[in-house]
């Protein structure tokens, strides 16, 4: 048990004083390109996801499947194909993006999209036809149709914000692949966790397991609150 | 207050591939500030009918016209000018007043106005005080005048419900139904009202249109609709007495008198002797008396001979069908008037009723004779 209270210890000591390396920083860079990439994401997603969840159109049920399967989307074949198109020599390659923070929010943003996508498509296909009937009937334009339909899903696009979020903070193998963990750069969570284990530096690795663990729970202690908070006044009225 | 505008229908044509449904309209109109009902059962496409009317939904073929102009769906403004209340109220997730006041800003009526517009809307439903509740934590009651005052906010100049009162208990849906009626007079606009509810259409609407399969196959007055149906189906339907067919023998002292089955009703109407006939009698209008007991004093031209061949219980009354000659009427008898009568299947009784009470309109050349009347001629 000695190992963890030694480790605990360092982690504690990086965290709170600063050490040999620069937790935070790992942590703002984490933050910085998973926040972002979520953003991407939401904004591809969450219009794609609605088209998909209230229209039917040739290719509806393809688009379905691929988006569905999309969740399952291995991050590492994400991480080499991203890897590929942005090496020298991929079509890509002149933009010399590879090992750099934009790599890793293009790769976190094709993991996360099909997430939102098929969460989003679910919940607002649970909001009923006529539901939007009756606002179309009111005059609303389309584009307040699509918003009331959104605003109706709401408790579902909370979770896939947690779900789109979730996927990429935690994500380790695409991150390292496209962002290579250079210290002070592309370096994040979960890739400097890998190489402090490796190195045996464990009480680092705590240290940011700690910080990950405790975002990770934030973002679904918040986003449950907001939830709740929303569907208990609904049922409750005043 | 506004006033409404007239809306019609004109080869109306709307299939659904996947059910093989087919709407079917030749023609239907609601005259500017009359109340139209869409009559029919489940299935026979009244929705659909709304909905192309409300130009929800885009039709395959035909015209709909709002104050006489050929409008699409694509037209927000001719949109603008209608709106509507379908069966469930399909309240937004808000606050009532946000549910409300959702139309006034697509029609982008200013913040300051929307708010004294919601309130009055709210107090003409009887919902005043409602503005910062949860619209999800209504009663069905509550949350079905929310959506009509979410409509009436608009002041449309048409107004479309699809069954408003229809997933209520009995008791709210009488209470509603007379509401809807005044609050629908009051406010003065043409209103499409969708039901298979027969009574709530006759305590609301000024004219009738019967539906079955997508097409209509009766129109006109709730008299005209109710007193002497169309056909055996809509009859039915309407739980109302089939049309019998007969011929005017003669006209005398302003009554013109029906043969039929062997029988001869006396009968007010505009028809020359020899015209043939389609007519009906009303349960509710025929008196029945003991037969070979003195008859007290009656204006009642027709008295009867006839024989009860059926009685069975509706609600707090009876219904009695009467062999009378060739002919069957029916009376509606009350629950002490049987007991008090002894009546039973196979009793001989007098079937009395006023030549007023007789509804008669000339046979068309084009209705089939013979089957309007199937039923009736025996």
């Amino acid at each position: 048990m000695q190992i963890f209270v030694d480790a605990f210890r360092e982690g504690w000591a990086a965290l709170t004083s600063g050490g040999i390396i620069d937790v935070w920083t790992i942590v703002i860079t984490s933050l910085r390109v998973s926040v972002f990439a979520v953003m991407v994401a939401l904004v591809i997603g969450i219009p794609v996801g609605l088209v998909v969840g209230t229209k039917r159109f040739i290719g509806w049920r393809a688009a379905l499947i691929i988006f569905n399967s999309g969740m399952g989307l291995p991050p590492v074949v994400v991480g080499l194909l991203v890897a590929m198109t942005l090496s020298r020599r991929g079509p890509l390659g002149f933009l010399d993006l590879l090992y750099s923070q934009n790599a890793i929010v293009i790769a976190q943003v094709i993991i996360s999209v099909p997430i939102v996508m098929a969460i989003t498509a679910a919940s607002v296909a649970s909001v009923p036809r006529e539901l939007r009937l009756q606002a179309r009937s009111l005059g609303a334009s389309s584009m307040r149709v699509s918003l009331l339909t959104l605003s109706e899903a709401r408790m579902g696009l909370l979770a896939a914000v947690a779900g789109g979020f979730g996927a990429i903070i935690s994500e380790v193998g695409a991150a390292t692949m496209v962002g290579g963990n250079i210290a002070g750069q592309t370096r994040v969570m979960t890739t400097a966790m890998v190489q402090y284990t490796r190195m045996g530096r464990y009480g680092y690795a705590l240290s940011l397991a700690i910080v990950l663990m405790t975002i990770v729970i934030g973002v679904n202690v918040i986003i449950t609150s907001m939830q709740t908070s929303a569907e208990k006044w609904e049922a409750e009225g005043r | 207050m506004t006033s409404g505008l007239s809306i019609s229908g004109e080869g109306l044509r709307r299939t659904f591939k996947k059910s093989g449904f087919g709407l079917d309209v030749e023609y239907v109109e609601a005259e500017a500030g009359s109340v139209l009902a869409i009559l029919g059962p489940s299935g026979s496409g009244k929705s659909t009918l709304l909905t192309v009317l409300g130009l929800l939904e885009e039709p395959d073929a035909g015209t709909v016209r709002l104050g006489g102009q050929a409008v699409t769906t694509h037209d927000r403004e001719a949109r603008r000018k209608m709106a509507a209340v379908f069966q469930r109220p399909y309240l937004f997730k808000g606050s009532v007043s946000a549910n409300v006041e959702y139309g006034l800003v697509s029609h982008g009526v200013a913040k300051s106005e929307r708010r004294s517009r919601v309130t009055a809307a709210l107090a003409r439903v009887g919902l005043e005080g409602y503005e910062d509740r949860s619209a999800l934590a209504l009663s069905g009651g509550e949350a079905q005048r929310v959506s009509l005052a979410r409509a009436l906010v608009l002041e449309p100049r048409v107004l479309l419900l699809d069954e408003p009162l229809a997933s209520l208990d009995p008791l709210l849906k009488e209470q509603l139904t007379r509401d809807f009626a005044s609050i629908l007079r009051d406010a003065g606009v043409t209103v499409v009202y969708v039901t298979h509810d027969q009574n709530e259409a006759m305590v609301v609407c000024d004219k009738v249109a019967v539906m079955k399969d997508g097409r209509i196959v009766s129109v006109g007055t709730v008299i005209e609709v109710m007193d002497l149906p169309a056909d055996e189906w809509v009859a039915s339907f309407l739980g109302a007495e089939a049309p019998l067919q007969g011929e005017v023998t003669r006209v005398e002292d302003g009554l013109i008198w029906i043969g039929c089955c062997g029988i001869e009703i006396a009968a007010v109407g505009d028809v020359r002797p020899g015209q043939a006939v389609l007519f009906g009698i009303h349960a509710e209008d025929v008196l029945l008396f003991e037969g070979g007991h003195a008859l007290p004093t009656t204006s009642a031209r027709n008295q009867l001979p006839a024989r009860v061949i059926q009685l069975s219980p509706r609600g707090s009354t009876y219904r009695a069908v009467l062999q009378v000659g060739g002919a069957r009427i029916s009376a509606s008898v009350s629950r002490s008037a049987v007991r008090e009568m002894g009546l039973l299947e196979g009793s001989e009784v007098l079937a009395v009723f006023k030549a007023t009470a007789v509804a008669v309109r000339p046979l068309a050349d084009s209705e089939p004779g013979s089957d309007a009347s199937a039923s009736g001629l025996n």
